[in-house]
C-alpha cells in the first residue's frame, strides 16, 4: 500500500476549513472581514471586535482581556488602522499558542489512544478519520468499539473500520468497556497493530458514576502497560459554548487528558472557547475535524486556525 | 473559576443594600453583572443586549417591595422577564385524522434519534401509538440505532435501505396504516444549517408528509451559534417547537433563550438523562428559577414523589422526632435518596445549592454508595 507523507497528506484541508467558515457567516453579528476592514480605530470598531470574538463563542471573560490587551498596544504603537491592529491581535493569540506540542504520542507496544467526550460530540466519527489518517501515515490502528452502551455504536464504528479500512475489535453490546478494551489491546500485539484507539460511550462529565467507568478502564489499560493510555483525548463540539471548558476541566480531573479535538469546525461555529481552554487549563487542541468524510480530519495548526479564525487575507 | 449565573447574580446584586427605589446607578451596576453572567451563559450576545435594555427600562425607578433588599428585587424583576421570554408551557397535540406526523430535525450530535424514542415512549404513556421512521441515510448505522431503540419499547420501526429520505418518509403513511399506527415519528439526519442541499432536503422530507409537529432539536450546551442554527431551520421547514437536550448537564441553558428569542416558539420537552424515560414537559418557569439559581425546587418534589415511599417517609419523621434513628435507617433513607438520581442533580435542585455542586470531588461515587455490598 503506497504510504503518503505526512507533510502532503490533507493539502487542501485548510482552505476547505477556510471557506466552510465563509460560507457560515451571518448578518446577525459582525463579521471579522468588515470588523478589521473599519477606516479607524475608534469606539466602533472596538464594540465590534467585541461582539465578534463573543459570536465566535471566546467567552466575555478572554475576550475584555484580548481587547484590553490590544487597547493598550494600539495606544503605544500609536496604531491607526484596524488592519495594524490584526497583525497584533494575531501575534498575541499564536504566542499564547504556539508553545504547547501537539504531537500524538503513537510509540508503544501498541500506543493506546483512549477517546472520551459528551454525548454527540462526535467521538465514533472522529475515530474513523483518524483511522484513515494514521493508516494513511503507514501505521496500522486498530479500533475498540468499547462504546458498548449506546445503540449501533458498535456497527457505527464496524462501518468506519470497513471504511479505513482498519481491523474492528468489539464485543456484544452491553459488554464492560474495560474488557474490550483489554482485548483489543491484546489483538493488537498478537497482530502487531500500533495504534489501538479506543471508542468510549459518551458520557456527560456530570455523571460521576460514568467517569469511575472511565477510571476502570483506564486501570484496566495499566495492568497491561503502565504507560497506557498514551493518549486520553476528549472530542469536543465547536458547536457547544462555554460548557466546553468545563467539560475540559471535569474529564481532566477524572482520567487526566494530553490532548484535544474539536469537531465540526465545518459549520459557522468557531469554538473561541479552545482560547480560554488552552490558556488557563493548558490541555492542547491536537487534531480538528470539518465534516462527516473520511478525510475530513487534521492535525490542528494554531497559525491556520487563527487565520481562518480572523479571517487573515494574507498567509492563506 | 467557572461560576455559575447563579453565584454571579448573587455576588452582583449583593452589592445593592439601599432602601427605596432603584436608582440609575445601582440597576447599570448589576446589570453590567447580569450581562457578562448571561454571557458566560451562552446567551446570545444580541439577545443579551435586547434583554438587558429591556430590564433596564422595567428596573429604573422601580419601587423596591417592602420585603425585600434591592437586590432581591432586581433577581425578582430579571427572573419576571426570563420567565416571560421563556414562553408558556404547550402541551403535546394529535391530530383529528391520524396518523399525527412528527419530524424531528437538528445538527449532528444533538440527540434527534434518541429523542425520537423517547417521544414514542411518551406518546404511548398519552394512549396512542407510535411509528418510528428513520430517513437517516447518512451516518453509519443510524438506521440501526432506530431500530434497537423501537424494539426496546417494543414498537414498530420502518427504516428500509438503499431509498432515499424523501420516499421513505412518503411511504411511511402507509407503513403507519399496516401496522396501525397513530403517530408517526421522523427521524431525520443531522444536517449543519449551513448546508443549504440538506436543508433543501429536510424541506422536501417535511413537504411529503403531513406534519403538524415539526421540531428542532437543540443541544442545551449550544453556544453563541444557537441563534444563526435556530433561525436556519426556522426559514427552512417554519418549526412548532423545540426540544433542549442534554439539560442534565451543567449548561447554563442560555441557548434556550436565543432559541426563544429567534423563533418564538415553545419549547416542548426537555431530555435529563440517556434512558428513554428521561424526558420531561418544559416548565418555563422553573428553567428561569434554575437559571437564576433559585432551585428547581418543584422538579425535587415531583422526584421525590414519584421515588419515596410515603408511609415509610412517615416512620422516618417519627424516628427522627424520638431520636431513635438507627444505622439501618440511615442507610434506608440513603437508598431512597439514591432513587432520585444522581446526588449532583438533586443537589442542584436546591435553592442556593450552586455552590455546593461545585465540590464535585466530595460526592460520594455510585461505587461507594453501592449498599449491595453491606451485608443484610
Amino acid at each position: 500500500m503506497p504510504v503518503e507523507p505526512e507533510s502532503t497528506l490533507r493539502q487542501g484541508f485548510w482552505k476547505r476549513f477556510a471557506k466552510s467558515l465563509d460560507a457560515g457567516r451571518q448578518a446577525y453579528v459582525a463579521d471579522m472581514k468588515e470588523v478589521f476592514g473599519r477606516p479607524a480605530i475608534d469606539a466602533g470598531f472596538w464594540d465590534d471586535l467585541e461582539a465578534t470574538l463573543i459570536a465566535a463563542d471566546a467567552g466575555a471573560r478572554v475576550t475584555e482581556r484580548v481587547i484590553d490587551q490590544l487597547r493598550n498596544q494600539a495606544a503605544g504603537a500609536h496604531l491607526r488602522s484596524p488592519a495594524q491592529a490584526l497583525g497584533y491581535l494575531k501575534a498575541d493569540l499564536l504566542d499564547e499558542m504556539r508553545p504547547r506540542s501537539r504531537q500524538l504520542e503513537l510509540d508503544g507496544t501498541p500506543a493506546v489512544l483512549l477517546v472520551v467526550g459528551v454525548n454527540g460530540s462526535g467521538k465514533t466519527t472522529t475515530i474513523g478519520k483518524l483511522a484513515d489518517l494514521l493508516r494513511r501515515e503507514g501505521r496500522r490502528p486498530l479500533l475498540a468499539a468499547a462504546d458498548t452502551y449506546r445503540a449501533a455504536a458498535i456497527d457505527q464504528l464496524k462501518l468506519w473500520g470497513q471504511r479505513a479500512q482498519v481491523e474492528v475489535v468489539a464485543h456484544q453490546p452491553g459488554a464492560d468497556p474495560g474488557a474490550v478494551a483489554y482485548d483489543a489491546v491484546q489483538a493488537a500485539r498478537a497482530r502487531g497493530a500500533n495504534p489501538v484507539i479506543i471508542d468510549t460511550a459518551g458520557r456527560l462529565h456530570t455523571r460521576s458514576d460514568l467517569m469511575e467507568e472511565l477510571r476502570k478502564v483506564r486501570r484496566v489499560l495499566q495492568r497491561l502497560d503502565e504507560r497506557a493510555p498514551h493518549e486520553v483525548l476528549a472530542v469536543l463540539d465547536a458547536h457547544v459554548g462555554q460548557n466546553s471548558a468545563q467539560q475540559v476541566r471535569v474529564f481532566q480531573q477524572a482520567i487526566g487528558l494530553t490532548g484535544l479535538v474539536v469537531t465540526k469546525m465545518d459549520g459557522s461555529a468557531r469554538a473561541g472557547v479552545v482560547l480560554s481552554i488552552e490558556a488557563e487549563l493548558s490541555v492542547p487542541v491536537k487534531l480538528v475535524g470539518i465534516g462527516e468524510g473520511l478525510d475530513d480530519l487534521n492535525r490542528f495548526d494554531p497559525e491556520q486556525y487563527l487565520d481562518a479564525l480572523l479571517r487573515a487575507e494574507e498567509g492563506t | 473559576m467557572f461560576e455559575s449565573l447563579t453565584d454571579r447574580l448573587d455576588q452582583a446584586l449583593k452589592k445593592l443594600t439601599g432602601r427605596g427605589k432603584l436608582n440609575e446607578a445601582d440597576v447599570d451596576n448589576g446589570l453590567r453583572e447580569v450581562r457578562l453572567a448571561l454571557l458566560e451563559a451562552d446567551v446570545n450576545y444580541k439577545v443579551v443586549k435586547d434583554f438587558i435594555a429591556s430590564i433596564r427600562v422595567r428596573a429604573v425607578g422601580a419601587e423596591v417591595m417592602e420585603s425585600l433588599n434591592p437586590g432581591q428585587q432586581l433577581v425578582k424583576i430579571v427572573d419576571e422577564e426570563l420567565t416571560g421570554l421563556l414562553g408558556e408551557r404547550v402541551p403535546m397535540t394529535y391530530g383529528p385524522l391520524p396518523p399525527t406526523v412528527i419530524v424531528l430535525a437538528g445538527l449532528q450530535g444533538s440527540g434527534k434519534t434518541t429523542t425520537a424514542g423517547k417521544l414514542a415512549l411518551f406518546v404511548r404513556r398519552e394512549g396512542h401509538r407510535p411509528l418510528l421512521v428513520s430517513t437517516d441515510v447518512r451516518r453509519p448505522a443510524a438506521m440501526e440505532q432506530l431500530e434497537v431503540l423501537a424494539k426496546s419499547i417494543n414498537a414498530p420501526a420502518f427504516a428500509p435501505r438503499g431509498k432515499d429520505p424523501i420516499a421513505i418518509a412518503r411511504e411511511s403513511l402507509a407503513e403507519a396504516r399496516r401496522v396501525n399506527a397513530d403517530v408517526v415519528l421522523v427521524d431525520t439526519a443531522g444536517r449543519l444549517q449551513v448546508d443549504q442541499d440538506l436543508l433543501d432536503e429536510l424541506k422536501q422530507i417535511t413537504a411529503a408528509v403531513p406534519a403538524r409537529h415539526r421540531l428542532l432539536v437543540l443541544d442545551a450546551m449550544t453556544g453563541q451559534q444557537a441563534v444563526n442554527i435556530t433561525s436556519a431551520f426556522q426559514q427552512t421547514i417554519p418549526l412548532t417547537g423545540a426540544i433542549l437536550t442534554k439539560l442534565d448537564g451543567d449548561a447554563r441553558g442560555g441557548a434556550a433563550l436565543s432559541l426563544r428569542a429567534v423563533t418564538g416558539c415553545p419549547i416542548q420537552f426537555v431530555g435529563v438523562g440517556e434512558k428513554l424515560t428521561d424526558l420531561e414537559v418544559f416548565y418555563p418557569d422553573r428553567m428561569a428559577s434554575r437559571i437564576l439559581g433559585m432551585g428547581d425546587v418543584l422538579t425535587l418534589i415531583e422526584k421525590a414523589q414519584e421515588h419515596v415511599d410515603e408511609s415509610q417517609a412517615r416512620t422516618m419523621e417519627k424516628k427522627l422526632r424520638t431520636g431513635q434513628l438507627t444505622l439501618t435507617d440511615f442507610m434506608d433513607q440513603l437508598k431512597q435518596v439514591k432513587k432520585m438520581g444522581p446526588l449532583e442533580s438533586i443537589i442542584g435542585m436546591l435553592p442556593g445549592a450552586g455552590k455546593i455542586k461545585n465540590l464535585a470531588g466530595a460526592m460520594p461515587t455510585d461505587d461507594q454508595l453501592n449498599f449491595s455490598r453491606c451485608s443484610n
